[in-house]
C-alpha cells in the first residue's frame, strides 16, 4: 500500500475511502442516537411524541379553529401528519447536520477520517427518528381508516430520497460555512423556522392562488417530497410539475453542498 | 530497503490575523473584501510553521521530533497524520499510519466505558472485530473492569486517562505517530506507558514519537530530527541531537544576558526589558534552590496606581505549576502611582526541578491586565550540586523540590 500526502489539488467524491470507513457511520449514528436519550426517561419514544404532539397542536389550531382545507377532505391529523414525517427529516436533519463539524471540532483537530461521515451522520439519525414516527404513522392511517394507493411504494421512496438529497445539500453546505463563519449558527433556526411557512406542511398546495407563490413553492423541493408522499394518501393527482422541479433542485443542492464541502474540508482543521 | 515514509520538501503556510478574533465572522470577510479586494487583508501575516522539511523513515524505526514551541512539530504530525494539508511538498507512504495526537479522541461523557472503547477504537482506526477480539485485553490493561458500564462522566479524570490510553495502546498500524501523549497521568501509569510505547517499538512498528520530554525520547527513539524554527536543523542518533538541542537553548540570545529587551516599537509594549538574577547575578541559568529574581521594567504613558505583576510558571509541556501576583502576598502592593520602573519578584528558594520552564506574564493595575505575554521568556534550573544534599529526591514522585527542610530525631 503506497499513498502520497500533498497539497490539494484535485476534487473527487472520495466514495471509496468513504466505503473504507463505513464502521464510522455506524459508530457516529449510534453516538448521536444514544446520547440523545441518554438521561431521558421516556428515551426513544420522543422520537415518536414530538412529530405526535406536533400534529394535535397543528388539528387544533390550523385543522380546528382556523378550518384549513385538506385535499379531498382527508381528516386533517392524517393530512399534516404526512407533511410533517418528511419535514422532520429535513428540518432535524439539516440543524444535526449544519452543526455536526462545530461539534465536532474536537475530533476533527485530532484524528482523520472522511470529513463527510460526521453531518452524513447526523442525517441518518433524522432517519432513524422518521423511522420511529413512521410506526404512528401507520397507526393513524389504520385509526382513519385512511385508504392509500399503491403508489406509495415508489412515491414514499421517491420522497424520502428528494428530502434527503437536500437536506443533505444544504446540510453539508452550511456545515463547512458554518466552521468557517459563526454567523451561521444564527441563521439555521431562523431559516428553518421560515422554511416551514414556505412548505405546504400545514396547508395543501392548491390553497395557493398566486402565481410567483407557487414559483416559490416549487423551488423547495421538500414541498414536491410532501406531494408525493401525500398524493398517494388523499388520491389527489400529483403536481407533476411541483414534483420535477423539487427533483431538480433537490439534485442541484446535493452537489452544491457536496462540492462546496469537499473544496473546504480540508482546512477544516486549520479553522475548526 | 525504501523508506516506510519520505517526507519530501513539506511546507506549511499559516496566515495570522493580527486582530486576534477565535474564529471568522462573514462580517470580517465581507468587509476585508471591500477594504481590499484583490487579496491581503491589512494586519494578516504569513507565518512558516514548517518550511523545507525533508527526512526519511525506514521500516522499524523510531524516531523522535524535537524541539522548542512552536518549532513545526505538532503541524508535521497534524500533515502526516492527514488532519491538515500541506501547502507544498508532499509525503509518500508505505504503510497504514495511525495517529495519537491525544488520548481519548472522540470520548464522550454520557456513554458507558464498554461503549466508548468501541466508539473511540473506531475513531482511531480500528475495525469492529479487532475492538471485540482485542475488548478483554484492553479492559484488563486500563483496569477498570468494574465500572465498564458507568457512563464516563463519573469517571475520575485519572480513570478516563487509562482507559483512553488501554485502547490506544493495542492500536496495530504500520507506522504510529504520538504527540506527547505519554506527558500525562501520575508516575506509575506514566511507567506503565512508556512500557508498553517500548513493547511496541520493539516489536518492530515504526514509531513517531514528539515530546518535549528528552529522557522518554532517549528511552524510545533510537533516531531523532530537531525541527527549529520550522526547519530541519539536524537529523542524527537521539544522543547527538539532544545535545545540539541543549547547545542551542544555551545560545539564545536570552541565555547570555539574561535580559530579554523588548522592542517596544514594533510591539507598543509598555513592558520594556525583562531581568533574570539568579543569586543576584543576572543570568537565565539557575539552579534548583538558587534565589530567584525577576524584574519587569515598564515605561507606562500615564501613571499606573497599584502595579501588578503576575507570573505563571509553566513546565516543558506547558503545563502551568504556579500562577502568581504581588495582591496575593501581603504588604507587597506598591500603592504610589508610577510611570517608569520596574518590579520585581523574589523567591528565596527556587522550588522547581531541573528542567526548562516557560513564563507568562501579565502586568495590571488590579483591576485589568494592559498586557500579556504568553511564555515569553524561559528559565533553565540545572541540578542540584551533589554536595549540598545526599541524594536528590525521586522526580517521578515529587512535583517540587523543598530544600530547606529540618530533620530531628527525637531523644
Amino acid at each position: 500500500m503506497e499513498y502520497e500526502i500533498k497539497p490539494v489539488s484535485k476534487l473527487s467524491l472520495g466514495l471509496k475511502e468513504l466505503w473504507e470507513f463505513r464502521e464510522l457511520f455506524y459508530f457516529f449514528t449510534w453516538r448521536d442516537i444514544k446520547v440523545k436519550y441518554k438521561q431521558t426517561v421516556l428515551g426513544v419514544l420522543w422520537a415518536i411524541l414530538q412529530p405526535f404532539m406536533m400534529m394535535i397542536v397543528f388539528t387544533l389550531f390550523f385543522g380546528q379553529a382556523l378550518g384549513v382545507p385538506t385535499d379531498n377532505n382527508i381528516p386533517y391529523p392524517v393530512f399534516v401528519y404526512s407533511g410533517l414525517l418528511l419535514w422532520n427529516i429535513f428540518s432535524s436533519g439539516l440543524s444535526n447536520a449544519s452543526g455536526s463539524m462545530v461539534s465536532n471540532a474536537g475530533i476533527i483537530k485530532k484524528i482523520y477520517f472522511p470529513r463527510l461521515i460526521i453531518p452524513m451522520s447526523s442525517i441518518l439519525v433524522a432517519l432513524f427518528d422518521f423511522l420511529m414516527a413512521f410506526i404512528i404513522y401507520i397507526g393513524i392511517l389504520i385509526y382513519y381508516k385512511q385508504p392509500v394507493s399503491f403508489n406509495i411504494i415508489i412515491y414514499l421512496p421517491a420522497g424520502i430520497l428528494i428530502t434527503v438529497l437536500s437536506t443533505f445539500g444544504l446540510g453539508t453546505g452550511l456545515a463547512a460555512l458554518n466552521i468557517k463563519y459563526r454567523d451561521f449558527r444564527y441563521v439555521i433556526p431562523f431559516l428553518i423556522q421560515i422554511l416551514l411557512f414556505l412548505t405546504p406542511v400545514i396547508y395543501p398546495v392548491s390553497i395557493i392562488k398566486y402565481k410567483w407563490a407557487q414559483i416559490i413553492l416549487s423551488l423547495n423541493p421538500i414541498a414536491g417530497a410532501i406531494d408525493l408522499l401525500r398524493s398517494s394518501v388523499t388520491q389527489a393527482p400529483l403536481d407533476l410539475q411541483l414534483v420535477i422541479t423539487s427533483a431538480v433542485s433537490s439534485i442541484l443542492l446535493f452537489f452544491a453542498g457536496l462540492f462546496y464541502f469537499r473544496k473546504t474540508e480540508y482546512y477544516f482543521a486549520d479553522l475548526a | 530497503m525504501k523508506p516506510i515514509l519520505e517526507i519530501k520538501n513539506i511546507s506549511k503556510k499559516f496566515r495570522i490575523q493580527h486582530e486576534q478574533h477565535p474564529y471568522l465572522s462573514l462580517r470580517d470577510s465581507i468587509s476585508g473584501f471591500l477594504s481590499s479586494p484583490w487579496g491581503d487583508k491589512e494586519g494578516d501575516e504569513d507565518f512558516w510553521a514548517l518550511k523545507d522539511v525533508s527526512f526519511d523513515v525506514y521500516p522499524g524505526e523510531s524516531i523522535g521530533i524535537i524541539g522548542k514551541n512552536g518549532a513545526g512539530k505538532s503541524t508535521l504530525l497534524k500533515i502526516l497524520s492527514k488532519i491538515t494539508p500541506p501547502t507544498s511538498g508532499k509525503i509518500i507512504s508505505r504503510g497504514r499510519i495511525a495517529s495519537l495526537l491525544e488520548v481519548g479522541t472522540g470520548f464522550h461523557p454520557e456513554l458507558t466505558g464498554r461503549e466508548n472503547i468501541f466508539l473511540n477504537g473506531s475513531i482511531l482506526g480500528m475495525k469492529r472485530k479487532e475492538i471485540q477480539n482485542k475488548f478483554d485485553e484492553i479492559v484488563d490493561f486500563s483496569g477498570v473492569e468494574k465500572f465498564l458500564d458507568t457512563p464516563l462522566k463519573h469517571y475520575s479524570s485519572g480513570m478516563q486517562l487509562r482507559l483512553a490510553f488501554a485502547v490506544a495502546a493495542f492500536l496495530e498500524p504500520e507506522i504510529l505517530l504520538i504527540d506527547e501523549v505519554l506527558a500525562v497521568g501520575d508516575a506509575e501509569f506514566q511507567n506503565k506507558c512508556m512500557g508498553k510505547m517500548n513493547e511496541v517499538a520493539k516489536s518492530g512498528r515504526t514509531i513517531i514519537f514528539v515530546s518535549h520530554n528528552m529522557s522518554a525520547v532517549e528511552t524510545l527513539c533510537s533516531k531523532a530530527v530537531f525541527l527549529n524554527k520550522g526547519n530541519v536543523n539536524n537529523i542524527g542518533t537521539t544522543s547527538q541531537i539532544i545535545d545540539k538541542y541543549r547547545e542551542l537553548l544555551d545560545h539564545t540570545s536570552q541565555k547570555n544576558s539574561g535580559t530579554i529587551e523588548w522592542d517596544s516599537q514594533k510591539n507598543k509594549s509598555i513592558i520594556k526589558r525583562i531581568e533574570i538574577l539568579c543569586d543576584d547575578k543576572i543570568s537565565p541559568i539557575t539552579y534548583m534552590g538558587c534565589k530567584l529574581e525577576i524584574r519587569v521594567y515598564f515605561d507606562s504613558p500615564s501613571p499606573i496606581n497599584f502595579p501588578v505583576l503576575g507570573l505563571v510558571f509553566k513546565d516543558h509541556t506547558n503545563t502551568p505549576l504556579i500562577g502568581i501576583n504581588n495582591r496575593h502576598y501581603a504588604n507587597n502592593l506598591t500603592n504610589k502611582a508610577v510611570t517608569k520602573s520596574y518590579i520585581s519578584m523574589t523567591i528565596p528558594h527556587l522550588t522547581f526541578f531541573e528542567g526548562i520552564y516557560h513564563i507568562d506574564i501579565y502586568l495590571g493595575d488590579g483591576i485589568k491586565d494592559f498586557e500579556t505575554h504568553r511564555e515569553c521568556f524561559q528559565i533553565i534550573v540545572e541540578p542540584l550540586k551533589q554536595n549540598t544534599f545526599r541524594d536528590i529526591p525521586d522526580k517521578r514522585i515529587n512535583k517540587f523540590f523543598i530544600p530547606n527542610i529540618t530533620w530531628k530525631v527525637s531523644e
